[in-house]
Formats: structure tokens, sequence, C-alpha cells
């Protein structure tokens, strides 16, 4: 088999809509392009001449899978436009939101799209008919996600009570009492899913990534810190349109973004993991190792496991948070009106989303730049398929594709944040 | 009463044999769940279906309007003993096309089902269900054909009609589910 053309009718189990087409000539993979049909929907565009105020509700209805992340690097970035500080307990109530966002998006992707994928199952639905006592820890480690996001957010998607300055409302520490029984639960849960998750699998394939992170120096960073990199990088969040660069290619609604040289990196939990692990508590920090990792990780499909250790991590992190609560004298910290921009950039369970605001003196915006963890791992996923497909081709076709899925779900692509569907089409010439 | 356009009816299964145990207690609730997207064109029509059901409800029945993640659904119903649920369809079919499907007797076909977050969606909630035997033993599915799924809101004529209809039959089926012992005040 020299030349082939291979079509595959669509990539499930990824959010979004978009397509895949890989192009082999003389039995070597000459093109990768990752394409996403999602039409644009402008959301840059229609924030501005809107009040500061209204970015983080705005800004949740992009994804939802990740509308905390949304909110937070809207809030951060307002915050920093305004020179607003909060609270330490409104930090940590945030910190408690993503956790459980972390927890809900994680479990979903390791136990109902990833682990069918390392099984040799179509979905979750054929996995869950072996595996029942499995598929149904994940779902139930999942709703303990929800029900932090809907204690704090007022509702499990797009919540309603981030604002700009803190919370509308936060509750008493006694509404945390039932949530901690299901937290304790569920860090046992998270801990057996970092055991099982290391018995998968996989496939022989590292790459030298370029890992872009937060990094803060007391904490394993959700909401605040520098962007660093393994390669030397650390900025401020405000440098980041210096060292990052988007750029419209053809085959993709949503921009791609590269580093200033042109170079793909790599961005989420296995990027976090590798730049954070001395930040890790000693219980994740053993959890890992007892699973085989080490303190460096540059397997993607090992990412399964990373999003295991770091359930766990925001777990006992949730439990600590709610163990240490004490209910601040305000919700929300006041907030004034100023011409200024401001940077956010948090950690969203796919990897860094950045925000950026320029404010008149009102608080309307005048521009808004948002730059989603999906479109930075664009290239990456590209690159991976160019290096992992050459070693697949004689495998059966329908092996090959899946294997492929699997390769971008690596990544746990969001698609509709990019820019909803995947189809894959393979061409061999 | 105007009839149902286009109407697939698919068989329902035996009637449902309340236990002694459960006649003892206090009958089990009714649940509705209309889902969708309001910001996608048709793909609303099945929370529209649920608003129209609130207005009109002159008993309380548990209505509930959820998006359209399957997880999340599989949370709603787990402790529900009666539901029905509302979404957009996408067969091919004329649009405003109603489907019913008693889940009970049937798979619900997931092409049929617009694609939710991650393709986890009502059809996938309902099949996991059923194979963690943790579908409720009541559970009938109503798919309305939609036309247009881009983004905006407002439903299309045809597909505005059906959920009208979609929204009589519904009342007819609590009523049918209170004449079997289900009840109408929520959970």
């Amino acid at each position: 088999m020299k030349n082939k053309t291979i079509k595959v009718a669509c990539l499930s189990r990824v959010e979004g809509e978009g397509a895949l087409s890989v192009k082999i000539k003389d039995n070597k993979v000459v093109d990768v392009k990752l394409k996403i049909f999602e039409p644009p929907r402008f959301f840059e565009a229609f924030l501005r001449g809107r009040a500061y105020s209204e970015a983080p509700d705005i800004t949740a209805r992009i994804c939802g899978i990740c509308p905390v992340a949304y909110q937070m690097s809207a809030v951060h970035a307002m915050e920093d436009a305004l020179g607003v500080t909060i609270s330490s307990q409104v930090r940590a109530l945030r910190r408690l939101m993503y956790c459980g966002e972390w927890i809900e998006s994680h479990a979903l992707h390791v136990y109902m799209l990833h682990a069918p994928d390392f099984l040799g199952y179509p979905d979750a639905i054929q996995m869950a008919k072996d595996h029942a006592p499995i598929v149904k820890r994940g779902l139930q480690l999942k709703k303990a996600g929800n029900e932090i996001v809907t204690l704090l957010g007022g509702r499990e998607i797009h919540p309603i009570n981030v604002r700009v300055g803190g919370f509308y409302k936060t509750p008493t520490k006694q509404e945390f009492a039932p949530l901690a029984e299901k937290l304790k639960w569920a860090r046992d849960a998270a801990l057996e899913t970092v055991r099982w998750t290391s018995t998968l699998t996989f496939p022989d394939f590292e790459q030298d990534y370029e890992f872009v992170a937060l990094r803060h120096p007391d904490e394993y960073a959700f909401n605040e810190g520098r962007i660093v990199s393994n390669r030397g990088m650390d900025i401020p969040l405000c440098e980041y349109e210096n060292h990052f660069t988007e750029e419209h290619v053809q085959h993709s609604n949503a921009l791609h973004s590269k580093t200033k040289e042109g170079g793909a990196y790599f961005v989420g939990p296995l990027a976090r993991y590798n730049l954070n692990f001395d930040k890790l508590p000693a219980p994740a920090q053993e959890a890992a190792q007892a699973a085989g990792l080490s303190a460096v990780c540059r397997n993607p499909f090992k990412s399964i496991i990373v999003r295991s250790v770091e359930t766990l991590y925001a777990c006992d992190e949730a439990l600590r948070i709610i163990n240490e609560y004490e209910r601040p004298e305000e919700p929300s910290s006041p907030v004034q009106p100023r011409a200024s921009t401001g940077y956010g950039c948090t950690e969203a369970p796919r990897g860094i989303l950045y925000h950026r605001y320029q404010l008149d003196g009102n608080g309307s915006i005048l521009s808004a730049k948002i730059v989603p963890p999906t479109s930075q791992n664009q290239k990456t996923i590209e690159n991976d398929l160019l290096n992992f497909i050459p070693k697949y081709l004689d495998i059966p076709e329908e092996k090959l594709v899946l294997s492929c899925e699997q390769a971008i779900r690596n990544y746990d692509p969001c698609i509709s944040c990019a820019t909803h569907f995947l189809k894959l089409h393979i061409e061999r010439e | 009463m105007p009839t149902l356009r286009y109407l697939f009816t698919l068989p329902t299964c035996s009637g449902y044999e309340m236990s002694t145990n459960q006649l003892a207690q206090k009958p089990p609730p009714i649940l509705v769940i209309g889902v969708g997207n309001l910001y996608r064109g048709d793909d609303a029509v099945g929370r529209i279906v649920a608003q129209g059901l609130k207005r009109e409800a002159t008993d309380r029945v548990n209505i509930i309007e959820k998006d359209c993640d399957g997880a999340a659904l599989m949370e709603c119903w787990e402790s529900a003993d009666a539901v029905i649920l509302i979404d957009a369809v996408h067969s091919g079919a004329l649009p405003g096309t109603i489907l019913r499907f008693d889940a009970q007797v049937q798979p619900i076909p997931a092409t049929y089902f617009h694609y939710s977050s991650h393709a986890f969606g009502v059809a996938e909630a309902v099949e996991l269900s059923r194979t963690l035997n943790q579908l409720p033993p009541r559970f009938i599915v109503y798919g309305i054909e939609g036309k247009c799924f881009e983004p905006g809101s407002g439903i299309t004529g045809a597909v505005a009609e059906a959920a009208q209809d979609v929204l009589e039959q519904i009342q007819k089926d609590v009523a049918l589910f209170v004449a079997q012992g289900f009840r109408l005040d929520g959970f």
C-alpha cells in the first residue's frame, strides 16, 4: 500500500463540529489538517459596547463544558483593568468553583470519552455492558463536580452567581456540609481512577513538546500565575500577545495559535503537570508515582492518567477549601469603572484561556480578545498525527482511524470553544 | 382536537404495574424534560414545549428544561418513575414530523437526535441508563423534526405547530400516568 485515500464519516466524542484530513503519499504522511467548520461566533466583536460587568455571563455562553473557565478569565481580566482586589475567601471560593469544573470535565472525558478508546469499545454505552461499576463510578464522580458548581454558581451549566469583584451571594459554612461528605467519596473514587487508568495500555509515543501553563509560587495554578514553558518562557499575563500569535489558516474557522517563533505548543493537563509537579501536594504526587508517572510525562496518551491525578488534586483542594471556609462579610468588592486595559488567564480543564479587554471611562468594552485552549493546541494535534500515523500505516484502516481519534481525544478538544461534530478524512495517494 | 401530523406511534409497553409496596407509599412522580438549546433555532423546540406545559399546567407536574448534557440528563431522571422527554430530531423527515418512542421497548436512534456536548446526548443517555439498569420504568420520548439548527433564537412554522400538538399529547400522557397511579405534585 503506497498511496491511498481513507474517508471516515464522523469522529465522535469531541465537542464541536470539524474534521480531520490526512493525506498519505508513498507511504508517508504528507499533510494533516484539523478543519473546524463551526462558524465563527464573533464573541469578541459583539462584546464591544457591552458593560464590563456583562463579560462573565456573555463569555460563559461560549462553552457548555467549561463556562466557569470563561467566567474566571473574564472576571480576573476586568479586575486587573479596574484595580479591584478580592478578599481571600472570595479567592478561595473561585478556586473551589474551578475544582468543580475540573472534576466534572475530567471525569466526563476520562470515563465517557477517552477510556472506551483504550478498552476497545466504540462508546461508553458498549463499555458499560462489560464495565458497569466503572462507568457508574465515573458518572458519580462527575456529579460531585457538578454539585460544587451548582452550589457556588446557582446552576450546573452557565453559572449565574459570578460577578466582577466576587459573587452575588456566598454560601454559609453549613451549606457545604453535605457537599463535603460527597467529596470525601469522590476523593477515594478519584484515587481509584488514577490506579485504574494506570492499568490501560498506552502507545509508545513521546514528543519533544513546548509545554505552556500557568505557574504560581504557592499552589497548583488555577486562577493566577505567570505563563511559563519548559523552554524558558516566564512572562506576566500582559505579555501574552508579545509571545503568541494567532493566524487564520484556510482550512479552519478557528484561529491557529503559535509562538512568535512559529512553533506549536501544548496546553492542558499534561503541560500543567509537567510544569507544576512540585506544586502538587504529596497525596497527588504519590498517586502519580504509584501510577508509573515521573515528574515529566511526554506521552500525550497518558494524559488520561494525568487528568485522573488532577481530579484527585481537585477533590483534595475542594475539601481543604471547604474545611477552612469562613463566609466573607461581603460577597464582592466594590468596582469603579475607568478607562483601562486588563488581562486574565486561567487554567480551563483543557488548558490556558486568555482574555484581554480594553474599557472606556464608563466601563464599556472597546475591544476584547479571547484565546481558548483548543485554538492553542490545534497545531500540536496536527503535529502529533503527522508523527503518530507513520508507525501505524500497515494496520487495518478501521483501526488506524480509531487510533487517530484516540490521539485527538488526548487533547479533549472543544471545537465550539475554538470557533460543533468532527469528521475524519484520510487520503492516500 | 387537532390530530398529530406525520405521527409515528411506536408500540407502548404493557401497563405499568404498581407493586404492593409502592401502593403503600406515596405514588411515584412524573417528570417532564424539555431538552435543547434556546439559541440554536429549532433545537429549542423541546424547551418551548416544556415552557408551554408550565404555563398551561393546572396541576403541578415536575417540568424542567435542560441543555443537552447526557450525564446531567441521567442525573435528573435517576430517581424518577415516569419520564416524558421532548427534543428536536434531525432524521431527514419533513419538518414538524413528530416521533414518539417508548424507550422501555425500543432503543432511541442516536442519529436522529441532534448532537450535543461531546456527542453524549439524549439517545446516549437513555441507552446508557438502560445498560446500567437505571432506566425509569415509564419513559416516553418525543422527537420533533427540526428544519433549521443555525445559531439564533426562534423556531420555524411547522415546528411550532408540531410543538403545540406534542404539548396536547403530553397532557394526555400525563392524564394516563395519573390514572395508572403516578402523582402530579413533583418530587
